[in-house]
C-alpha cells in the first residue's frame, strides 16, 4: 500500500476512531484510573487499594454478581430457543402470520418504562393479573416480586418476554435468506423434516445465534430499567444486578470511586465474553 | 451612500444593544420532583406561569424530574457538567449530603430585609428540622407531607366498628385489624386489615413506628444512628408481627407504588400512606373514607416527609434574589394553599391554613387538617451523612426482616454496625 493510500485509510477511520475514544476507550480508562483513589467525593488521598478491599468485603457485591450471572444464565438461552421457535413458526404457511409477527415484536417497540409500570400492576399481590389468573384455579397467588425466592425470577419472566420477540426479528431475517433449493434438494433425497432443521437451517443461521447471543448476553448485563420501576433491587438486594448497584452507588450514595471499582468489574465480565464468544465461538460459526 | 449604510448600521447595532437590555431577563432553572399519584406537573406549570405574569423580568424553566432520588440526580448531574440549576426541590433528608458536596447555600445568606428574614421563620418549627443544621436554614419547606392513616369507613361498618374512630393504638390496631380482615371458604383473604408498604420507602414508614415507640433513629447532626436500641428493634418486631402473627397484612414486601390502588380496589381497609395522596384518593375512591393520624403505642408520631427548596452555590447574586423570589412566591400563603388543595400536601405555614381557600376546604374536607394536625407529634425524618447508603442498611433490614430472612434484632444490629462504620469519620 502506498503511502497516500495509508493516509487516505487513516482519515477515513479517524471519525468513528475519535467517537470511540472520546466515548468508550476514554472514559473506561478514567475509570479505570478512578477506581485507584478514595472513597466519597472530596477527601482526596491519592492511589489506594481500600475500594478493591471492600469490594472483597462487600456481601451485597458477591449477592449482585451472583444475581447478574443467574439472570443472564437464564434469561439468555431461554429467550433465544422461544426466539427460534416463534421464527420457525412465523416462517411456516400459517394464516394470520404478519399479525402473529407484529404481536410478537411489540414488546421490542414499546417504551420499557411505561411497559414496567404495566407489569409493576400484573405483579401486585392483591390485584394483579398473575394473580388473578391463579386464583381462577383455586390457588392463592405469589407475592411475585415482594418474596425474595421470586424477585429475580419475575425480573427473568419479563425480560424473557421481551427479549424473545426482538431475537425472533433476527432469525426470521436469517430464515428467510436459506435458498429454498436446499430444501428441495433434501426432500429429492427423502431427509425428514428433524433432519432439514439440524442439517440445513441451524447451520446456516449460526452467524445470526452468534449475533444474537453476543446481543443477549450484553443486553442481560445491562439491565437497569426495569429494575428502578419493579424492585429497585429488592427486597434486600434480592433482585439487585449489577449495573443498578452501580448506579445506585455513583449517584444515591455518590461513591464514584467505588462505583468506578464495580464498573471495572462489569467490563472484565464483558471482556471475557467477548473473548469466549469470538475466541472459541465465532471458530465453530460457518459464513457463506 | 457608504456613510448612509454606515449609520444604519449603527443605529441597527445601537437598537439591538437597547432592545437586549430591555429584555435581559434572569433565568432560572429548577429541578422538581413528584414522588406520589396525581397530574401535579400541571400544577406546578400553573403555578409557574402565574409567578412569571407577576415577575416580567424573571424566567423561570422548571423541569420535572421523576421521583426523589432522579430529581436530585439530574439536577447534580446538570451543575457538575456546567449546566445551570439556580434552585431546585428535593428530598429534605439530601440537606447533609449537598452541604458535603458543598452544592447548596443556606438561605440566610440570601435573606437580608426584616421581611424576608420573617418570611422564614413563617413555617411550621417541625417541617424545619430537616432543613437546619448547624443553626443555619438550607432547605425551605415546600411539598412536606407526614404519614397518614386512610380507612374505608364502608368497611368499619361492615365489621361492626365504629367508622368514625380509626385504630389509636398498635392493640387497637391489631384488633380491628382481625375484624377487618376476610376470608373466602378456602381460607384464602380477599380482604386485608391493614397495608404498611415497605417497598420505595421503607426506612421512612418505620420512622413512625420507631417513634411510636419513643425512639427517633438518629441525632440531629446526622452523625449517629440508633438501630439497635431496644425499642426500635421492638417496633420492627410489630411490623413483622402484623403479617406473620397477626394475620391482619400480607406477608413479604409490600409495593410502594401500588398500594394506593389496592387500597382504591377494597383489598385493604386501612393503608399507611403519604398525605400527599390525599387528593388523588378522595378524586378517585368509590366508597366512603376517613384519614387519621397513626396509631400510637408508647406515645403518637409520624416523621415528616417530602421535598424541599435548595439554593444551589453556582449562582449569581442577582440569579439567588431571583430565587428567593421564587422560593417566597411558591410558599406564600395563597400559594401554599392552593397546592395542599390540588395534591393534599400540607400547608407549609400557619398562615396557610388561615386563607380563606383552606380554611373552607377544611370546613367541607376535614381530612385536609390531619397532615396538619399531626405536625405536633412529628419528628424528623431519617436523614445522615452519606444518607443514601445510611438508608439503604435501613432498607434491607426491614426487608430482610418482613421476609423472614433475618430476625428484627440481628439485621437491626448488623444494620447499626455497619452505619457505625460508615458514619465514623463524620464525628
Amino acid at each position: 500500500m502506498s503511502r497516500n493510500q495509508q493516509i487516505y485509510a487513516w482519515l477515513l477511520l479517524l471519525p468513528a476512531l475519535s467517537l470511540l475514544a472520546a466515548f468508550t476507550h476514554i472514559p473506561m480508562i478514567t475509570t479505570f484510573w478512578r477506581s485507584f483513589t478514595s472513597s466519597g467525593m472530596q477527601n482526596n488521598t491519592g492511589f489506594t487499594w481500600e475500594n478493591y478491599r471492600y469490594l472483597y468485603e462487600d456481601d451485597v457485591f458477591w449477592q449482585v454478581l451472583s444475581n447478574s450471572l443467574w439472570y443472564a444464565a437464564i434469561t439468555v438461552p431461554v429467550s433465544m430457543f422461544l426466539a427460534l421457535g416463534m421464527a420457525l413458526w412465523v416462517n411456516s404457511k400459517i394464516h394470520g402470520k404478519s399479525i402473529l409477527r407484529l404481536a410478537y415484536f411489540t414488546p421490542t417497540i414499546l417504551p420499557m418504562i411505561s411497559v414496567a409500570n404495566i407489569w409493576l400492576f400484573f405483579y401486585t399481590p392483591e390485584i394483579g393479573l398473575f394473580n388473578e389468573l391463579l386464583s381462577w384455579f383455586g390457588h392463592h397467588g405469589y407475592n411475585w416480586l415482594g418474596d425474595p425466592d421470586l424477585s429475580l425470577y419475575s425480573l427473568m419472566l419479563m425480560t424473557i418476554w421481551k427479549e424473545a420477540g426482538f431475537f425472533m426479528i433476527f432469525y426470521l431475517a436469517a430464515l428467510q435468506t436459506i435458498s429454498p433449493d436446499l430444501y428441495q434438494a433434501a426432500s429429492i433425497e427423502g431427509a425428514s423434516r428433524w433432519t432439514n432443521l439440524r442439517r440445513i437451517t441451524l447451520p446456516l443461521l449460526m452467524p445470526t445465534t452468534l449475533f444474537v447471543l453476543v446481543n443477549a448476553f450484553l443486553n442481560a448485563f445491562k439491565l437497569v430499567d426495569h429494575l428502578f420501576i419493579l424492585t429497585k433491587g429488592g427486597p434486600n438486594n434480592a433482585s439487585n444486578l449489577l449495573l443498578y448497584y452501580i448506579y445506585e452507588n455513583a449517584f444515591s450514595f455518590f461513591d464514584t470511586a467505588y462505583a468506578a471499582v464495580l464498573t471495572v468489574v462489569l467490563l472484565i465480565l464483558l471482556i471475557a465474553l467477548a473473548a469466549l464468544q469470538f475466541g472459541v465461538i465465532e471458530r465453530r460459526v460457518h459464513y457463506r | 451612500m457608504f456613510n448612509c449604510g454606515k449609520k444604519r448600521l449603527l443605529a441597527a447595532v445601537l437598537a439591538t444593544a437597547v432592545s437586549s437590555v430591555a429584555q435581559a431577563k434572569t433565568e432560572l432553572t429548577m429541578y422538581y420532583p413528584v414522588a406520589v399519584g396525581g397530574a401535579l406537573t400541571k400544577v406546578v406549570d400553573a403555578i409557574i406561569a402565574d409567578f412569571e405574569t407577576q415577575n416580567p423580568d424573571i424566567d423561570v424553566t422548571a423541569i420535572y424530574a421523576g421521583n426523589y432520588n432522579d430529581a436530585r440526580v439530574k439536577a447534580l448531574a446538570a451543575l457538575q457538567s456546567g449546566q445551570p440549576a439556580q434552585l431546585s426541590v428535593m428530598f429534605s433528608i439530601d440537606v447533609h449530603e449537598l452541604m458535603d458536596l458543598d452544592a447548596i447555600i443556606p438561605f440566610d445568606e440570601v435573606v437580608t430585609s426584616v421581611e424576608d428574614k420573617a418570611w422564614l421563620q413563617s413555617f411550621y418549627p417541625a417541617l424545619m428540622k430537616n432543613g437546619q443544621v448547624n443553626g443555619k436554614t438550607w432547605g425551605v419547606p415546600f411539598q412536606r407531607s407526614t404519614i397518614v392513616m386512610y380507612y374505608n369507613k364502608d368497611m368499619f361498618r361492615e365489621a361492626g366498628l365504629n367508622p368514625d374512630h380509626a385504630p389509636a393504638t398498635w392493640t387497637e390496631l391489631v384488633n380491628m385489624g382481625k375484624k377487618l380482615t376476610k376470608h373466602d371458604v378456602n381460607g384464602q383473604t380477599t380482604q386485608w386489615g391493614a397495608m404498611i408498604p415497605s417497598t420505595g420507602y421503607p426506612y421512612w414508614m418505620f420512622g413512625a413506628l420507631a417513634k411510636q415507640n419513643s425512639q427517633v433513629l438518629m441525632n440531629q447532626a446526622g452523625t449517629e444512628t440508633y438501630f439497635d436500641k431496644p425499642e426500635v428493634i421492638e417496633a420492627l418486631a410489630f411490623w413483622k408481627s402484623l403479617g406473620s402473627e397477626h394475620k391482619i397484612m400480607p406477608e413479604g414486601t409490600i409495593e410502594w407504588g401500588t398500594l394506593r390502588q389496592n387500597f382504591l380496589e377494597q383489598k385493604t381497609a386501612i393503608m399507611w400512606h403519604s398525605t400527599g395522596n390525599l387528593t388523588s384518593v378522595k378524586k378517585n375512591a368509590t366508597f366512603d373514607f376517613g384519614v387519621s393520624m397513626l396509631p400510637a403505642n408508647t406515645e403518637m408520631g409520624s416523621p415528616t416527609g417530602g421535598g424541599n427548596f435548595y439554593l444551589f452555590k453556582k449562582s449569581t447574586p442577582e440569579e439567588r434574589q431571583a430565587a428567593l423570589k421564587l422560593v417566597k412566591f411558591m410558599t406564600a400563603p395563597e400559594q401554599a394553599a392552593k397546592w395542599s388543595i390540588e395534591t393534599g400536601y400540607m400547608g407549609v405555614s400557619p398562615a396557610s391554613y388561615n386563607t380563606e381557600a383552606l380554611k373552607n376546604y377544611v370546613k367541607s374536607f376535614p381530612p385536609a387538617a390531619v397532615a396538619r394536625d399531626q405536625l405536633e407529634h412529628a419528628t424528623a425524618e431519617l436523614a445522615t451523612h452519606q444518607a443514601g447508603r445510611v438508608r439503604k442498611l435501613l432498607d434491607d433490614a426491614i426487608q430482610s426482616t418482613l421476609t423472614n430472612q433475618q430476625s428484627a434484632e440481628e439485621a437491626l444490629k448488623s444494620a447499626q454496625k455497619q452505619a457505625d462504620r460508615i458514619l465514623k469519620r463524620y464525628k
